[in-house]
């Protein structure tokens, strides 16, 4: 029998805020165990959740971002379970009245067509801090628990169970990856944890409308692991059913060393998280006024960027997809095309010569010491013919070396390109003489080797004098 | 008349004209404290050598001129509210040696003003109880009657004012918590609206109904110390953002034309005979005063019970979960693993009560449960809070007993429940309601047991209740007698 694979994806972004969820506590991450918290985030008796302002603003960003309704009125509600991770016994979550629902995002299957997946809701959490399990000598065989996470801010980003095939979720997590990263709401970052996926994943026969008994997968931190974890657990469901089994509810975690799912607890084990509306938080309110205002600063999205970079700037398709990747790498561009105007141009040294220097150097684009000002410097020799496109690329080597202008190395080093007829003429005259062997087959019809009388001349010229011109002089001189 | 004797307003004004000072007072409190306390066990801790130090720096500001309505005035509070450096149990062993690293906003508050805080208070574990008899540290004994409750959960404190241990006492009130104890001990107690003084800092017990208030000797010192806590707390996001009226300001004694309403509901079976003849001799003083006194009516007042024991035990039983020895307070040593150290840690640190309401709490919110008991109970807290505002409509102040029967005696109800909270069932509705009340001294009983009167203002209106409570006060004198200790 064929089956269809069914995915549904809950993703966890952390919020990028200075401060956590419900405290003034900083979330920078890597710091010193429980040097972060407070009687808040500490779950200290007494102590109470404040709202931070900025983690609802994220979250109206990534629910505009992804086609949401924002919720006018929306309410925390109390998460009840018991582990030595989660001060207060409870997690504040979203329930019944989530800030973001009824989304979607457009996702490309490769062929140039596209699919809709929807977005059922997104809401607000805090996050539980972390144990670490006895790894020195004298915590052996103990548990510690580190609280600075605890309280951080999480967007939930639950879709539709819409993809079917593991190539569809990873482009739908791509997206959506994209999206957070391009808001500034999140950092992307997948092994330290602050971009969580958990995939339900399930198969039923071709046609077959009810959806099968879903598994959920967790402890998936890469996109490859995601596939893997996929793949696998479709794999295992079909073998399952073929054998006359049958699929349970249950909560697997993926192993990255096997590559293999696990049976992590059953539904009949599922947690009661008994919820209710939290009583020490009144109703978060958000008024159309404050959602436009969030619209407003909203930057534009890869989507529209690629489509403007090739309506309006005439790059290609592929040129567009790798600009409009990333968002400091397209700003960058953006600032190149304002600055030098021939976008095609800009295209090319920024996929060239600045992508390839980041990585060699393994820099950030937006500390690039070559800046888009000191690119278009350079960009303006090359079109007003002060340098060609060889000389262009040492003197971009020597500007990320030393951050200096096009202008300053380019006098300083003498690399100004001859345009002097005169002087091109004498070097052009002295290739000519000193090989005749050459001449006489160019002469009898090879045309070809002019490439090798140009290359002379420059040799000769250092390289700087401009090509257009020697290869006319040396076509006249040739011919007579 | 001895220093302990002075009422809040009196100890400023010696202070003030430098005829006593706050190291006297504090001494001459401490000293009181020291004579009484073996019999009452109203504090769980004393605090002679921060309050001695407190006093000196009040004395300092005194000098300096830098004086605030509390400076150097000898406070006492309930054992719920964090303080920085001292010890917090609220009442309970899973707490009896904790901490705390901060102080409440109240307590930030009364500090602020260079109050000298003398000690912290005896309470039911965690506020729940009508008794105080509930307490880990043992049951405290009513002033009056050394064989009767003081009340609860603030009986400490109710016992504390009535004892004279202290000028003035903070307490809390989720269901009567402040009222029926100063009704049992014969003190003016206030429990204000919800959203009126910061919750930042004071032990959660049911998060949408306790709120922090006063219990003093008389009105104008109950109106001091509840404008020193009330008004908008950033770190309590259920605080109210509207500054708090001069309380004092409003205590004239004239309440011609004051509209008060009686709600047939609260005059039922099962009121004492003695209470009623109090409250019934109250009602007549105020038309009297010159208030007009109408019938009103609060149909769903007989819901309110077991709907304030569904909607306080689910916020309690997750609200308590955080006690679970992984942090702080009592942790089981010699537990086989994680869920053996939740189990017996909490099993050793939690009295009876504390886990009766846990348990109650947790199935009224378990998946199945829910819709009939937690949501129906806030759908009937809702029609209650509806009951008020309609009465509201026709009356200023409604005018009730604060419960069934003057203070019963040390384990009577202890075996009985549901007897014991029916002992709150004219004060919970008000905090289902979320508006503000108070109790204040009508009368004594046959046996000569206080007898309190209650006063329910509209929501934030406490500035009409304490109008009020001070005319009657004025034209009577039961808030003069004292209990012979
Ligand atoms: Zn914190």
């Amino acid at each position: 029998m064929n089956y269809e694979t069914v995915i549904g994806l809950e993703v966890h972004a952390q919020l990028t805020t200075r401060t956590k969820i419900f405290c003034g506590c900083s979330t920078e991450f890597g710091r010193t165990p429980n040097s972060q918290t407070c009687p808040v985030c500490l779950g200290l008796p007494g102590a109470l959740p404040v709202l931070n302002r900025k983690a609802v603003e994220f979250a109206i960003r990534t629910g505009l971002a992804t086609n949401c309704r924002i919720a006018p009125r929306s309410i925390f509600a109390r998460k009840n379970y018991f582990y030595p991770d989660l001060p207060k016994g409870y997690q504040i979550s979203q329930y019944e009245l989530p800030v973001c629902e009824h989304g979607w995002l457009d996702i490309d299957l490769g062929d140039g067509q596209s699919k809709r997946i929807g977005i059922t809701r997104a809401h607000m959490e805090e996050d539980a801090g972390k144990l670490i399990h006895g790894e020195t000598p004298e915590t052996a065989g103990s548990s510690l628990v580190d609280l600075n996470r605890a309280c951080t801010p999480l967007l939930e980003i639950v879709s539709e169970p819409d993809m079917r095939s593991a190539d569809e979720a990873i482009a739908y997590l791509k997206k959506l990856h994209q999206i957070v990263v391009y808001l500034g709401v999140c950092d992307g970052n997948l092994e330290e944890g602050s971009f969580r996926c958990d995939a339900n994943v399930s198969v039923r026969p071709f046609g077959q409308k009810e959806f099968g008994t879903r598994a959920e997968l967790k402890n998936i931190n890469s996109f490859r692991f995601i596939r893997q974890a996929i793949e696998y657990e479709v794999e295992r469901q079909i073998d399952l059913i073929e054998s006359g089994g049958k699929v349970i509810q249950e909560t697997r975690l993926f192993d990255s060393g096997t590559g293999m799912t696990r049976s992590m607890r059953g539904k009949e084990e599922a947690h009661d998280y008994r919820y209710f509306p939290d009583p020490d938080l009144v109703p978060l309110v958000i008024s159309p006024a404050w959602i436009e205002e969030v619209r407003a600063t909203l930057p534009e999205l890869p989507d529209a960027k690629r489509h403007r970079f090739v309506e309006e700037l005439g790059l290609p398709a592929y040129d567009a997809e790798v600009l409009a990747a990333d968002r400091n790498l397209a700003d960058y561009f953006d600032a190149c095309v304002t600055l030098a105007k021939d976008a095609k141009s800009c295209a090319n040294w920024v996929m060239g010569e600045v992508l390839r220097k980041l990585k060699e150097t393994d820099t950030e684009v937006v500390a690039a010491p070559v800046t888009p000002e000191l690119l278009s410097g350079l960009l303006a020799r090359i079109a007003d013919n002060t340098i060609s496109g060889k000389i262009a690329k040492t003197v971009f080597e020597q500007m990320w070396l030393s951050g200096e202008t096009a202008d300053q190395i380019i006098q300083a080093q003498g690399l100004k390109q001859v345009t002097d007829t005169g002087a091109i003429e004498g070097l052009v005259d002295q290739v000519i003489a000193a090989h005749p062997e050459q001449v006489a087959e160019y002469l009898s019809g090879k045309d070809k080797l002019i490439g090798f009388f140009v290359g002379k001349v420059m040799q000769a010229s250092q390289g700087k004098a401009n090509p257009g011109m020697v290869n006319q002089l040396l076509k006249k001189k040739l011919q007579g | 008349m001895t220093i302990y004797d002075l009422t809040l307003a009196e100890l400023r004004d010696r202070l003030d004209r430098r005829e006593l000072s706050a190291a006297e007072v504090t001494g001459a409190y401490l000293e009181r404290i020291a004579a009484t306390n073996p019999q009452l066990n109203s504090f769980i801790t004393v605090c002679a050598e921060t309050a001695t130090v407190e006093a000196e720096a009040a004395d300092r500001a005194i000098a300096a001129g830098e004086t605030a309505p509390l400076t150097g005035l000898p406070i006492a509070v309930k054992d719920i509210f964090n303080t920085a450096g001292l010890r917090t149990t609220c009442g309970s062993r899973i707490l009896g040696n904790y901490i705390s690293p901060y102080d409440a906003t109240a307590i930030g508050r009364i500090k602020a003003q260079k109050a000298v805080i003398l000690g912290k208070l005896n309470m039911d574990e965690f506020a729940m109880g009508s008794s105080n008899e509930n307490s880990a540290f043992g049951a405290v004994r009513n002033p009056w009657e050394l064989s009767r409750v003081p009340g609860g959960s603030s009986g400490g404190s109710a016992a504390c004012v009535a004892a004279r241990q202290a000028a003035a006492a903070l307490g809390t009130d989720t269901g009567g918590s402040i009222r029926q104890p100063a009704a049992y001990c014969s003190v003016v107690g206030l429990k204000p609206t919800y959203g009126r003084v910061s919750r930042y800092g004071v032990v959660a017990y049911a998060s949408s109904l306790d709120q922090v208030g006063p219990l003093a000797r008389d009105v104008r010192d109950c109106a001091l110390m509840l404008q020193a806590v009330a008004g908008y707390d950033p770190a309590d996001s259920t605080s109210v953002d509207t500054a708090a009226p001069d309380y004092q300001a409003g205590l004239t004694g004239n309440i011609k034309g004051l509209r008060i309403g009686l709600p047939r509901e609260y005059f039922i079976d099962g009121l004492d005979d003695d209470v009623r003849r109090a409250v019934e001799q109250a009602t007549a003083t105020y038309r009297d005063l010159g208030a007009e006194i109408v019938e009103v009516s609060l149909p769903h007042t007989a819901y309110a019970v077991a709907c304030y024991y569904l909607i306080a035990t689910a916020e309690a039983s997750s609200n308590l979960a955080r006690y679970d020895g992984v942090r702080y307070g009592l942790r089981a040593e010699q537990a086989e693993n994680l869920i053996d150290m939740y189990m017996q840690s909490r099993a050793a640190g939690f009295g009876t009560e504390v886990k009766r309401r846990i348990m109650l709490g947790t199935y009224a919110l378990s998946s199945g449960y829910y819709d009939a008991y937690y949501l129906k109970a806030q759908k009937v807290r809702t029609l209650i809070r509806q009951d008020f505002l309609d009465a509201f409509e026709k009356v200023d102040v409604l005018l009730t007993p604060v419960a069934p029967t003057p203070a019963f005696a040390l384990g009577e109800k202890v075996n009985d429940p549901l007897q014991m909270y029916l002992s709150d069932i004219y004060t919970i509705p008000v905090n289902l309601a979320g508006t503000c009340a108070m109790s204040l001294p009508c009368g004594f009983s046959a046996d000569s047991l206080p007898i309190g009167l209650q006063l329910i203002g509209k929501p934030f209106d406490e500035a009409a209740i304490l109008s009020a409570a001070y005319a009657f006060e004025q034209a009577t004198e039961w808030h003069k007698r004292q209990p012979e200790i």
